[in-house]
């Protein structure tokens, strides 16, 4: 309880902070225009540009997080996130190829097709989920359904013609939550909604998944309808995340990993604090893309691959060292 | 008294072998029954088939009286408590938090209380708060049994429950699951360690090639014939103030 506090307190912070700084940097007098008068250029910039954008990056994170949060715990595996089962990559794949048919500009084929990328791979992996049961085996039909997502992205740069739809379709795949409006985040909400209910009922199953499958096979609990619960959630939060914001690496491994100790690494309550580190998590790696000066902006993806890549490797370095005890 | 676990003529095959053959037996309340066998004779397959884990190919298990295969999740786990082999525990909670999965379709402050209670039983109660995996293994084991106990099921099926365990806490684990048998449950244990098996089991089903070659009270399901034929030892049970003691040495 005490950490949820925390959390919220932090990220309260880091959207009022993700809201009045930016690339433009504004005087005392036009943050009090801003905040007193209606028609203010300020005010546009800060409430109709930057706090879209921030609130973006709150819910992409936070369904990112959360659905890190679902699959270490399905997996048993520290290691494991939304891109590990190569829901992120198929995500990505539909929407490429969206672009590259040149339907990226129609409102919603775009948001609709990343969407369905996810939910195609999900259910796929959910289908597998209930077939097999060693989370191992799980990672393993990850890992080749995301080599697969991006090999077919690759083919689709490689006979895409023009380099503006190169261009776009990478620009994509960089991730981020630039020029976002309200609109395009409300109808995001809805598979965010539930995919998020869906993953706190799979809690108590993630929870008893601690002790192995064998032993929650028998604990009373309806596993296999939890374990399908726990994909089809994580999936629809990554549909809906890629859709919004591209595809955004490592908030679903780092987020867990930050708040797991504070909860006694129990995978049921792990679930809500990773939403809002995760939400913490990107609302400031966002400020950081905008605020580091460089030429062309910093997009969101690189920046968090950039912290999330080595973050990655620590951890694969700690949880081998645990393993071979 | 009805049976708590019947098997009949239970076959589970793997390919075209058969790694459980013809198998039946039947345990009532107040029973402990020990599997004993060489590796791979089958009595981890036993269990899973007993408890609906592994599918079989033959026969028929009935769990209190009713068919195995007509009993939901949540019936099977009223009826039945298992602790694996397998003692992996993939997060680093605490003691009192892993014992309370057993009871965990309790109330938070019943399951906490219950899971206290078992851990305090297997004399780790002052561990309830420390990480599982910052325990040794044998702590940890201990941890796992007291999940088994937790569970309160009138049926309690422990596969090795001993291994890994120093002497000492070997009899205790024992010792704890005849105390709920005593109480009224039905307990299955497996063991390599025969003098451990004959001391705690009231019977012994000796298994060899998925198959019961021997089924009753320890002297005479660890015959010197048994002894010689399954497990290639020369010797035999041999009873001391303290309890039977396998005195035996391996055949030349």
């Amino acid at each position: 309880m005490r950490l949820g506090a925390l959390l919220l307190v932090l990220l309260g912070a880091a959207l009022a902070a993700s809201v009045a700084f930016g690339e433009t940097s504004l005087s005392l007098a036009q943050y009090r225009a801003a905040l007193l008068d209606p028609d203010s250029p300020a005010r546009e910039i800060l409430f109709g540009i930057r706090a879209p954008r921030a609130a973006c990056a709150a819910l992409v994170g936070a369904a990112l997080g959360l659905a890190g949060a679902v699959m270490q715990g399905l997996l048993r595996n520290p290691l494991a996130e939304p891109g590990v089962l190569g829901v992120s990559a198929w995500s990505g794949c539909a929407a490429a190829i969206a672009i590259a048919l040149g339907l990226g500009a129609a409102p919603g084929v775009l948001e609709g097709a990343a969407l369905a990328g996810a939910l195609a791979a999900g259910a796929l992996v959910a289908l597998l989920a209930a077939r097999f049961r060693e989370p191992e085996t799980l990672i393993l039909f990850g890992v080749a359904l995301a080599a697969l997502g991006g090999a077919v992205t690759s083919l689709v740069f490689n006979l895409s013609p023009q380099p503006v739809t190169y261009a776009d379709i990478l620009s994509w795949l960089m991730g981020s939550v630039a020029n976002r409006g309200w609109g395009e985040m409300g109808w995001a909400l809805i598979p965010m909604a539930v995919g998020a209910a869906l993953c706190v009922y799979s809690g108590v199953g993630l929870r008893m998944l601690t002790l192995g499958e064998e032993t929650a096979a028998l604990s009373g609990l309806p596993m296999a309808r939890l374990r399908v619960a726990a994909v089809a959630g994580a999936a629809l939060l990554t549909g809906a995340s890629v859709a919004m914001a591209g595809v955004i690496g490592f908030v679903g491994l780092a987020a867990p990993h930050l708040v797991r100790g504070s909860v006694s690494d129990d995978p049921a309550r792990t679930l809500a604090p990773s939403a809002l580190a995760g939400a913490i998590l990107l609302t400031l790696a966002d400020l950081a893309a905008r605020l580091i000066p460089t030429a062309e902006e910093l997009r969101l993806g690189v920046v968090t691959s950039l912290f999330g890549a080595p973050l990655f490797a620590l951890v694969a370095w700690r949880a081998a060292r645990s393993w071979r005890a | 008294m009805s049976a708590l676990l019947e098997m009949t003529g239970v076959t589970v095959r793997r390919g075209r072998r058969e790694v459980l053959a013809d198998v039946s037996l039947s345990l009532a309340a107040g029973e402990v029954l020990g599997l004993v066998g060489p590796n791979g004779a089958g009595k981890t397959t036993l269990i899973r088939a007993a408890l609906g884990l592994q599918p079989i190919a033959a026969g028929e298990v009935r769990l209190a009286a009713r068919p195995l295969a007509g009993l939901g999740e949540r019936q099977r786990a009223a009826v039945a408590g298992y602790l694996p082999q397998e003692r992996r525990v993939a997060w680093n909670m605490p003691a009192w938090r892993i014992a309370a999965l057993g009871a965990a379709g309790r109330s938070p402050a019943q399951s906490h209380a219950i899971a206290g209670a078992c851990l305090a039983e297997l004399e780790i109660g002052d561990l309830a708060e420390r990480g599982v995996l910052d325990m040794s293994g044998g702590e940890r084991a201990r941890v796992l049994l007291a999940r088994l106990l937790a569970t309160g099921a009138p049926l309690l099926i422990a596969d090795e429950p001993a291994a890994g365990l120093d002497p000492d806490a070997q009899f205790l684990a024992l010792e704890r699951l005849r105390a709920r048998a005593d109480a009224g449950a039905a307990v299955i244990v497996t063991s390599h360690d025969l003098t451990l098996a004959a001391r705690a089991c009231d019977r012994l089903a000796v298994l060899r090639e998925g198959r019961i070659v021997a089924l009753g009270p320890p002297p005479e399901a660890l015959t010197p014939g048994v002894l010689a034929d399954v497990f290639g030892l020369d010797g035999g049970l041999v009873s001391s103030p303290a309890g039977p003691i396998l005195a035996a040495s391996r055949r030349r």
